[in-house]
């Protein structure tokens, strides 16, 4: 076992700063020296690349973005229309954001709750032989392709979202979210939802599981010690414990869920252009990622194609945000546990 | 009460001095009523999580099962079939889906590994620090972006063709993040004893790493590679900027197009004929068989070597 080895092998060995025989050896191997210089050189270049090629990524949608915004006649920012072919560029992206951001958000509202209960389940409540299993089959919903889950929602879930959505209506009818726009029940922003909700499960369960399962014991031991029930036991010692790392779990979740293209594309209904502002969730439309998309056998010449690089901008800049915000949180906990 | 709290409960009842109520009030009916409640809530939350997966499962294996027991879906192209008939297979976008994977791995797979090396093994201070930063922020790129970067790279810059190799470019900076993360895990997972058993006799940090650090995170990285495949081979939206369909068989990395399982099955997606439908969901069920097949391998993988800790 190559672990006893090492073990055995420090132990056995003087103190590594009482120079042993192979410490001087080991100094002065020219070999040795070029060889570290040339595989620590192409690990740090591999980094490098990585960064290089974030950066360039900013750098090329950008430059590509820029002439088609200087061309564009309306507020890039707040106008709803999307007239690439003409003389006068005219493109803004505000019914794109809204789309993108409820769809998501209503993913999110349904996924987290959900993917916090099923790490609860899977870390305090499963029985031992159904804990790893149910952990398995999690995340095989992460394994299933998303055309494929666009396929599903739109040919057998849409099939079954008229009654939710005449329920909701039923409801909460007089709210200009709620109301009804016409689109097809199957090819809804809600469905749309619901479909990116499933995506994101797995996200959301994998990484609460894991801080989850990290909780000291001595904090839960220490709540049932204290005749807490299980359900106050995890209130009071698993969830504060692991509340940064559902926060960025849910970030990631939401990453995932403002860039996903294929499954969106296939399942949303666009909209004639021109069509009067909604704030509807049974309208149609279309997301960053889902425009850029659907145009992609437009892109024949880089003035039409800098229209969508300003979406694709847009697009990155949000993820990069979320997933930033993502990083900054798991780093405080870091620290706040080490 | 349910058998999984009888042990700890009652152990703790029986240690608790009676009338003691630090922290928590005399259980009570209430208190009692919402710890059930709470269980009922988690094994519901589990169930509906799982219906989803059956679901999807079910449509796709009773949609699409039955074209993949046709011996000729495994060897034949869709050459020459039109939407009216029956018949064809999968065999030109199988043969693209896995050619692109593999061209897409042999890139990423040295760049990631190399990464998480420098991470793990080089990478002190404020570089490190970036470089894994860039790693989270690569994970959480759209797919769409990436092959957005690619097309303005490839196409508008240097003034290419939409070939399949742009494609594996795409995918590449999809599959580095998953391959970095995993890698660097299994890394952290190797005893700092091994390292320094090594050093201590002398053998240079290189030699160390390679002959040492990586044989025994070996198995571990081989998952990540296999999931990484699992991931790229899913995705649809750098083909269709990058890499439309066709019906032929083609191995041609830097000429002509080539045909994948995602765009197969965009291709006739909006379909009425049955004929299509059917080999849109049997390249669905291919697709989700292939890509099980590699979660699974790497599940395999990682249980039969995990490091000993």
């Amino acid at each position: 076992m190559p672990g006893s080895t090492g073990v055995s092998a420090v132990v056995e060995l003087p103190d590594p700063e009482g120079h042993g025989p192979f410490m001087k050896d080991r100094a002065t191997t020219g070999q040795g020296q070029l060889g570290d210089r040339l595989f620590g050189g192409t690990a740090r270049g591999a980094g490098l690349l990585v960064i290089a090629l974030v950066t360039l990524i900013a750098v090329f949608l950008l430059s590509q973005a820029l002439p088609a915004l200087a061309k564009d006649k309306v507020n890039f920012l707040t106008s709803t229309q999307w007239n690439v072919d003409g003389t006068p560029l005219q493109f803004g992206i505000a019914n794109l954001l809204w789309v993108t951001v409820l769809s998501s958000a209503i993913a999110m509202l349904i996924a987290v709750p959900l993917g916090v209960s099923v790490a609860l389940f899977i870390t305090q409540y499963a029985p031992t032989w159904l804990s790893r299993p149910a952990a398995s089959l999690v995340d095989l919903l992460a394994a299933v392709p998303s055309i494929v889950y666009g396929l599903w929602g739109l040919q057998v879930l849409g099939t079954h979202m008229d009654g939710v959505q005449s329920v909701l209506q039923h409801l909460f009818g007089w709210l200009p979210l709620f109301k009804d726009t016409g689109v097809g029940a199957a090819s809804t922003i809600l469905t749309v939802a619901v479909v990116l909700s499933i995506m994101v499960l797995p996200i959301v369960t994998a990484l609460s599981r894991e801080v989850f399962a990290q909780t000291p014991t001595s904090h839960t031991d220490a709540a049932l010690a204290l005749g807490a029930t299980r359900w106050e036991m995890i209130r009071t010692a698993v969830l504060p414990f692991g509340k940064p790392g559902v926060v960025s779990a849910s970030m990631l979740g939401l990453g995932r869920a403002l860039g996903e293209t294929i499954a969106v594309m296939i399942i949303l209904s666009t909209l004639a252009d021109g069509s009067p502002w909604s704030w509807s969730m049974f309208n149609g439309g279309e997301t960053f990622a889902s425009k850029i998309a659907n145009n992609a056998a437009e892109f024949d010449s880089p003035k039409k194609a800098g229209a969508f690089m300003a979406a694709g901008l847009v697009l990155f800049l949000l993820t990069f945000v979320v997933n930033a915000m993502a990083r900054v949180v798991i780093e405080r906990r870091k620290a706040f546990v080490e | 009460m349910t058998s999984t709290d009888v042990t700890s409960d009652s152990t703790l009842n029986a240690m608790r001095p009676r009338g003691s109520e630090a922290g928590f009030d005399h259980r009570s009916g209430a208190r009692a009523l919402r710890n059930q409640l709470a269980r009922v809530v988690m094994w519901t939350a589990f169930a509906i999580a799982m219906v989803p997966l059956v679901w999807i499962m079910w449509s796709v294996v009773t949609k699409g099962g039955t074209m993949l027991l046709e011996s000729h879906w495994w060897t034949n192209s869709q050459r020459g079939i039109t939407n009216r008939v029956v018949g064809g297979g999968a065999v030109h976008a199988i043969q693209g889906t896995i050619i692109e994977a593999l061209v897409t791995a042999l890139m990423a797979v040295p760049v990631g590994v190399m990464t998480a090396i420098y991470l793990v093994e080089y990478g002190r201070g404020r570089l490190a620090r970036a470089v894994s930063f860039t790693v989270d922020i690569l994970t959480g790129i759209p797919s769409i972006v990436a092959a957005l970067f690619i097309y303005a790279v490839w196409v508008t810059v240097f003034g290419f063709q939409r070939v399949a190799f742009a494609v594996c470019l795409a995918l590449v900076l999809l599959m580095i993040p998953v391959v970095v993360r995993s890698t660097e895990e299994m890394l952290k997972l190797v005893p700092n004893e091994l390292r320094e058993a090594a050093y201590a006799l002398g053998v240079p940090k290189w030699k160390t790493i390679v002959r040492v650090v990586l044989p025994t995170a070996f198995s571990g990285i081989i998952t990540g590679v296999l999931l990484g495949l699992a991931r790229v081979m899913g995705e649809t939206a750098p083909l269709l900027i990058l890499g439309p369909y066709t019906k032929n068989i083609a191995t041609d990395l830097f000429g002509g197009l080539m045909p994948t399982l995602p765009t197969m099955i965009n291709q006739d997606r909006t379909e009425v004929l049955q004929p299509a439908v059917d080999r849109v969901w049997g390249a669905a069920a291919t697709l989700i068989l292939l890509i099980l097949l590699l979660n699974i391998a790497g599940r395999l993988i990682s249980r039969l070597g995990a490091p000993k800790t």
